[in-house]
């Protein structure tokens, strides 16, 4: 199966939000049905170090290795939040490590999530947005030390 | 209950004219008028507060005490008559035993720094309740630590109230201090802190009580309550920022060391030996918060032109129909049930997480505080990790608890 562009992904992002006219409250409801549409993270997944520091809500965050692709699962125990890190998984999974690293994620600024999530949840999400990209490097460099 | 003018005439308070003093209730919030219940973080400010702040700086803003010019005097005599303000709302015998700080928790450090370090040493015991803020904890954990002092927890039962019969056992010749909250931020019970004063007084302890939700809500009496001292901050009684006030008995300021030291709390300064000033003096080194803490006064007056009395009997009132309306959702569970308790609604909803009520509220234009409210014992004795709180003013209305209720459904609704 052709898989999208990360770009491709991010773009039908900002459409969906287009839908919802900047109504911060259609927004929220919109947020948490995509969260709800991601497989949640086992139990036993859930444990510290998994835990994505800097958010106030919890945020788990898992990786797994595919060739030279990524594959994330996710899970929060809040609703809102697991919508926002779902955005994430879908945009950045299943993507090659290389495109990981230099993602722009422009639909943050194009879909206003400001306005929908404020300061403090937006230094969150820009912690998940961090650890996504530092697994990435991560594996990269992996890649590279059994090649060489 | 439907929105007329009866419900916005209460025991002689008219409300809307309240509300008309503040400026910054009259605005939409996500596109929804906004109702602001986060009283107990900080409540708003009215115009004459604003005003006071913008005379102040454009009319006599000069260094105080020791100027000799116009507008120094000036200055002086503005910040004076907010500490005689101070004197007369909570009625304490002397003006000198009001001291300026920068809130609740500076007061609070400020008694453990002083009067602990040379009154509490090792195998002394410092009791507190299970229902402190962090401010009323850390402190004396801090202390204790330094010291070897004990700190020792006054427990709670499920409605969220002391239980006094296990404070009075725990009280013994060793006890130098209770610091205990006059109503808890979390679930707004109002403790029996006369009782609490009186019995510790048996045993020669000293008393603290921290009144940063009681100022604006029910009657503070220095004199009555016969405390040793008493803190609270200005911002969430209608001030300004910055500005906290506490009061000490005399003999016991006057014992006490300097906390911080600088200009303002000497009298006399040689490199050999400084002098410390009188008080309140000696606790207020430094230049302080002049501007905001001349515009006190402002804020005391707005409370008094409408009167404690009238005001505790509508919030009660405020509380009594959220409480009510709440319950008819049936997710919701309140937390802190206490028999006697201010207009402060704690509670949880069953399978949504408190950030994200907290969210879709704001979406509708409610401000609601989510999370542990700097209270985590208190969390972890109630086995829950935070609530929603609603905290209401007398500029909150029967409708905005209608407009809340509302949201809550919607919200229980998508959730189901």
């Amino acid at each position: 199966m052709q898989k999208s562009s990360i770009n491709a992904r991010q773009d039908e992002i900002i459409e969906a939000f287009s839908l919802l006219d900047g109504d911060v409250e259609m927004a929220s409801f919109y947020l948490m049905e995509l969260g709800q549409k991601l497989t949640p993270l086992p139990e036993s997944d859930k444990v510290e170090e998994n835990l994505v520091k800097g958010c106030q809500s919890k945020v788990w965050l898992k990786t797994e290795l595919d060739q030279d692709r990524i594959r994330f699962s996710a899970d929060s125990n809040t609703a809102i939040t697991k919508g926002l890190v779902s955005l994430l998984v879908n945009i950045l999974s299943d993507q090659k490590v290389d495109d990981i690293i230099h993602a722009d994620l422009y639909f943050i600024h194009r879909i206003g999530m400001d306005r929908f999530i404020g300061t403090q949840r937006s230094n969150g999400f820009v912690a998940m947005i961090k650890q996504m990209k530092m697994y990435a490097i991560a594996y990269k460099s992996k890649i590279e030390s059994k090649a060489s | 209950m439907s929105s007329n003018y009866e419900t916005l005439n209460k025991h002689g308070l008219d409300i809307r004219k309240i509300r008309a003093e503040f400026p910054i209730l009259h605005q939409q919030v996500n596109g929804k008028p906004l109702v602001y219940f986060d009283n107990a973080a900080t409540t708003q400010k009215p115009l004459r507060v604003i005003e006071a702040l913008t005379d102040y700086y454009s009319g006599y803003n000069a260094n105080i005490h020791r100027g000799i010019h116009t507008l120094a005097e000036k200055a002086t005599s503005a910040f004076e008559e907010s500490r005689r303000a101070v004197k007369e709302f909570m009625n304490a015998p002397e003006a000198e035993e009001i001291i300026f700080t920068y809130g609740t928790t500076d007061g609070i450090n400020l008694i453990a720094s002083t009067f602990g370090r040379a009154n509490i040493g090792e195998g002394d015991e410092i009791i507190i309740s299970s229902m402190e803020h962090h401010s009323n904890i850390v402190p004396w954990q801090m202390l204790c630590e330094e010291t070897g002092a004990k700190l020792k927890i006054i427990p709670i039962n499920d409605r969220g109230e002391i239980v006094f019969e296990a404070f009075e056992k725990m009280l013994s010749e060793r006890t130098r201090l209770v610091s205990i909250v006059h109503i808890s931020n979390s679930l707004g019970t109002i403790n029996p802190v006369k009782a609490v004063i009186q019995k510790a007084h048996e045993y020669g302890a000293k008393v603290l009580i921290d009144g940063a939700q009681a100022s604006a809500h029910i009657e503070i009496d220095m004199q009555d309550l016969d405390c040793d001292f008493y803190v609270f901050s200005m911002h969430k009684l209608f001030g300004p920022t910055g500005t906290g006030i506490l009061y000490g008995k005399r003999p016991l300021l006057e014992a006490m060391p300097p906390f911080r030291g600088g200009g303002e709390m000497i009298k006399e300064v040689t490199f050999e030996k400084t002098t410390y000033n009188d008080i309140p003096y000696k606790f207020e080194a430094g230049t302080p918060n002049i501007g905001d803490v001349v515009a006190i006064k402002r804020a005391l007056e707005f409370v008094e032109a409408y009167g404690k009395e009238n005001i505790s009997k509508y919030e009660d009132e405020l509380l009594q129909y959220a409480n009510e309306r709440l319950q008819t959702i049936p997710s919701v569970k309140l937390i802190g049930t206490a028999q006697n308790k201010i207009s402060v609604v704690s509670f949880i909803m069953e399978g949504i997480h408190h950030f994200d009520i907290g969210m879709m509220m704001d979406a509708r234009g409610v401000a609601l505080r989510t999370g542990h409210h700097c209270t985590q014992p208190l969390m972890d004795l109630f086995n829950i990790e935070g609530t929603v709180r609603a905290s209401l003013s007398l500029y909150n209305t029967f409708e905005e608890i209608d407009i809340m209720v509302e949201g809550l459904k919607n919200i229980a609704e998508r959730f189901k």
